[in-house]
């Protein structure tokens, strides 16, 4: 029997400054929330963000741990603008490798097949060539010759993501409607972190739920956290919506230093338990 | 005609982009476009993709913002095959845009310098694959000089000078079929594909149009006024908007 089961705060221990994390979800959507705040309690810092953005990017900006953001995009969905990543990005705080959405999943995939790149007409004649100096172009060998972008692999030391239901050997399985690219986060990192509302024994895992909902299978999982609630405040169906109102005070200490220290000190200097108490009523 | 309203005239001049598209998927990511995409399905479209703007793809014409119990579900579509769907090229994107100028180029990144911007916004999301892949429109509610730009600041969706350098292989299927805003429908239909003026919205002056614009518009001689959607189409508007969502998106 295969145990993976460790904490978010032992996992989240493990990081060294100056890492590359990828992190699954989407916007602000089932985003592994619970691991975020337990990276803010690590203090671990000059991280290198790889994430179709929401506020795990706002959050890790915001407390100063983010050397560099790779994103197509950083939205919060019902609230279109990402506040604290667009502060940093207006103060000039952090650097970034903003990619189409697309070319971004393909850098992804390279990385999960170990190739160098993958080629794309995304990007072509557009600002990311000029803004990503760093970005090539490869011809094709064949008849067509057409000069394709090389989306670079994008190569993670650590992914993490969260899943509605998992074992202990780290099966993850999506119950909701939409996987986004979380397998994809797993197989491009050298470790890969999954959290999950629920553990359950294994030969539960396909009672109500479809051989499809499978998506994480235990080759891809270093370790497993149980995080109830563990995407709080994004949503993460069919367990739960996102908390519209959470989300809005989060958005609101964007403009007020005040705001923003009481909301660290109440919901992000505090353990994963405390968290979960806090915003329980 | 004084029970038409402006968001009526939008809505069925976005629906007429539609037009010829076949068995594609529309994607609208504002009120007007989505109650558009509807009408198009609800008449002269049937067989048009829509999703229920996350991840199904739903066989009825379902009304826009409210809950639909006769919602029928023909199809998933995750983000994943999003992708695979746009880079297959069977899908007529609708985006909006902070700037988009003569040539079509369309920027929903930031304003100012990339390195240090004065307004950060969503980042270019799909844009750069959007517009390289397949169709694209742009749906603007509010007509200004800071939408209206000679020239973008950052090039999220690729316009036709930018096209152009690309050889032809490359930008096969690039095409901007046309901007639609609170005054009237502009396409790229000119020689160098510089922005004209389609047709002007009932009401709307030329010059408030030319005022409005940051860049010089081609004027055809005869220029023609946006089609007023019939009394049926404004029936089905009514019916397929019922909290009147896109007339809210135009500030009314």
């Amino acid at each position: 029997m295969i145990d993976k089961r460790k904490t978010v705060d032992e996992i989240a221990s493990t990081l060294r400054d100056g890492m590359t994390i990828g992190i699954g979800g989407w916007g602000s959507r089932r985003k592994p929330m619970a691991f975020v705040r337990a990276i803010v309690r690590s203090g671990v810092k000059d991280l290198t963000l790889v994430t179709y953005g929401g506020p795990d990017v706002g959050i890790l900006v915001r407390t100063g741990q983010v050397k560099k953001v790779v994103y197509g995009f950083v939205s919060l969905d019902s609230i279109p603008l990402e506040p604290h990543f667009r502060a940093a990005r207006q103060n000039g705080t952090i650097e970034v490798m903003e990619l189409d959405e697309g070319m971004f999943q393909l850098g992804l995939r390279a990385a999960a097949w170990r190739l160098p790149f993958l080629p794309t007409r995304a990007g072509l004649g557009t600002s990311i060539m000029d803004t990503n100096p760093e970005l090539k172009t490869v011809t094709s060998p064949y008849a067509d010759g057409e000069t394709l972008v090389a989306m670079p692999a994008l190569r993670l030391d650590a992914a993490f993501v969260h899943v509605n239901r998992a074992d202990a050997a780290g099966n993850g399985q999506v119950t909701g409607p939409d996987p986004y690219f979380d397998d994809l986060f797993c197989m491009a990192a050298d470790k890969a972190y999954l959290s999950a509302e629920e553990i359950v024994p294994t030969e539960k895992l396909l009672e109500g739920a479809p051989l499809q909902s499978l998506l994480i299978d235990r080759m891809m999982i270093t370790a497993v956290a149980h995080a109830k609630n563990g995407a709080h405040f994004t949503e993460c169906p069919p367990d739960y919506g996102r908390d519209e109102a959470f989300q809005k005070e989060y958005a609101a200490t964007a403009k007020d230093e005040a705001a923003w220290e009481a909301f660290r000190a109440r919901y992000l200097d505090v353990s994963e338990d405390e968290y979960q108490k806090a915003v329980s009523k | 005609m004084s029970d038409v309203r402006l968001s009526d005239v939008c809505i069925a001049a976005v629906a007429d982009l539609f037009r010829n598209d076949g068995e594609i998927m529309v994607s609208p990511m504002a009120p007007v476009p989505a109650v558009a995409a509807r009408l198009a399905k609800k008449t002269f479209a049937p067989e048009l993709v829509l999703t229920d703007g996350f991840n199904k793809i739903i066989a009825n014409v379902a009304p826009y913002g409210v809950p639909d119990p006769d919602q029928v579900v023909e199809g998933w579509m995750p983000f994943r095959k999003v992708f695979d769907t746009l880079w297959w090229g069977k899908r007529h994107v609708i985006m909006g845009a902070t700037q988009v100028d003569q040539y079509g180029n369309q920027n929903i990144s930031c304003i100012g310098d990339f390195q240090k911007p004065k307004v950060q916004l969503l980042g270019s999301r799909g844009a750069p694959g959007n517009t390289i892949s397949h169709t694209t429109s742009y749906w603007v509610p509010k007509h200004t000089k800071h939408v209206f730009v000679p020239k973008v600041d950052v090039v999220s969706g690729l316009g036709y000078d930018n096209a152009a350098k690309l050889p032809e292989v490359t930008r096969a299927r690039h095409e901007i079929r046309a901007v639609v805003s609170n005054l009237g429908v502009f396409d790229f239909q000119t020689d160098d594909h510089r922005m004209r003026i389609r047709s002007i919205h009932p009401g709307v002056k030329l010059d408030d149009v030319i005022a409005n614009t940051g860049f010089e518009l081609i004027v055809p001689a005869d220029l023609p006024e946006t089609r007023t959607p019939t009394a049926d189409e404004v029936a089905l508007i009514r019916a397929l908007d019922p909290k009147g969502i896109a007339d809210k998106e135009l500030g009314a």
